[in-house]
């Protein structure tokens, strides 16, 4: 019974998926395939991320992660989040424990945002594609594009949340690892 | 092949770690799993609703929507299409260049492009789960409004 509170945005999700199957017999056979495809993708990436992530959590001691990318990290630490994220594997929200394992560990708050970022648009993989299909041209600029606004946004960001606000969200990491 | 590289590090750090020290590797592993099963029911969620998005909006009832190029209410179009669905960029790409092909300007598939990348309304939740309203909220709203402005470079540079 547990399980199923726990579970139930999933289950809803599922019985409306259900739903459409049943009244669009047309979208079935769509539905099912992107589905399957959909937890076959995470569940192939997840058990990496969350192991790299347990080691992380192990070995590389806080003060290290600060002085690499904490407050006082600098154009280091913008370079780094950048690296980090854009040598990344996967959708958005694999990024998402990651970042929060960063958080905790102390990493300032425009780099994760600008390793979030990264991770959603600057992906050499993504890039790769990007190129093939819409010209290295149109790839280049576009990602050359995203770096100013990328550094914008975390800024913006950091500006806005408050110190008090900034603890909360570290606490908000910790009960989610 | 991204996904391999990753078990590849995964793997070399793990042995590492094993040959290091025993009982911290047998932590981190306690620590991973601990981990993944907190955020499974919201991950399970989210691809189930993924799943369905990319279904109802697939890329032939997008290319039917967006036809011929359609100015600043096409690119507002392909921009809130972007924001809400999830397709994987070895689907989105192709996609987007067949719009070209069909008559949608640079802008409007720029547009697309970059707010499929860097917004997300369905993973919104759990990104609020994980680091607040405030943070979602900036973050995406900010990457929604930028993305039109590199929407219109890219049309001027490309």
């Amino acid at each position: 019974m547990k399980l199923v509170v726990r579970y139930r945005m999933f289950l809803i999700f599922l019985g409306l998926s259900a739903g459409v199957a049943i009244f669009k017999p047309e979208l079935q056979e769509p539905l099912m395939r992107n589905t399957v495809f959909n937890f076959s993708q995470m569940l192939a990436v997840l058990p990496p991320i969350f192991i790299l992530l347990g080691l992380l959590d192990q070995w590389v001691p806080r003060n290290v992660v600060i002085k690499y990318m904490g407050r006082e990290s600098g154009f280091k630490g913008i370079l780094l989040s950048i690296i980090l994220g854009a040598s990344s594997a996967g959708p958005l929200y694999g990024a998402f424990p990651f970042a929060a394992v960063m958080l905790i560990k102390g990493v300032r708050l425009a780099n994760i945002v600008i390793f979030l970022s990264s991770w959603a648009t600057l992906k050499i993989p993504m890039f790769l594609f990007e190129s093939t299909a819409l010209g290295l041209r149109f790839a280049v600029f576009r990602w050359l594009l995203n770096l100013p606004v990328i550094l914008f946004i975390a800024y913006t960001v950091e500006y806005f949340v408050s110190d008090d606000e900034h603890k909360t969200m570290i606490e908000k990491a910790q009960l989610q690892g | 092949m991204f996904t391999y590289s990753l078990y590849g590090l995964a793997v070399i750090f793990l042995s590492f770690s094993f040959l290091k020290d025993k009982e911290r590797t047998k932590q981190a592993l306690v620590k991973a799993w601990k981990s993944l099963e907190k955020v499974l029911p919201d991950f399970t969620a989210v691809l189930v609703l993924v799943g369905l998005a990319i279904t109802l909006l697939s890329p032939q009832v997008i290319s039917r929507f967006i036809g011929q190029d359609t100015g600043f209410f096409g690119m507002l179009f392909t921009g809130v299409v972007g924001a809400v669905t999830l397709i994987p960029g070895f689907v989105a790409f192709p996609l987007a260049d067949s719009l070209l092909q069909l008559g949608a300007g640079i802008e409007q598939v720029a547009v697309f492009v970059s707010t499929l990348m860097m917004v997300g309304v369905i993973t919104a939740p759990l990104e609020i789960r994980y680091f607040g309203v405030k943070q979602t909220l900036i973050r995406n709203g900010l990457s929604f409004i930028l993305a039109f402005g590199i929407a219109y470079l890219l049309g001027v540079l490309v």
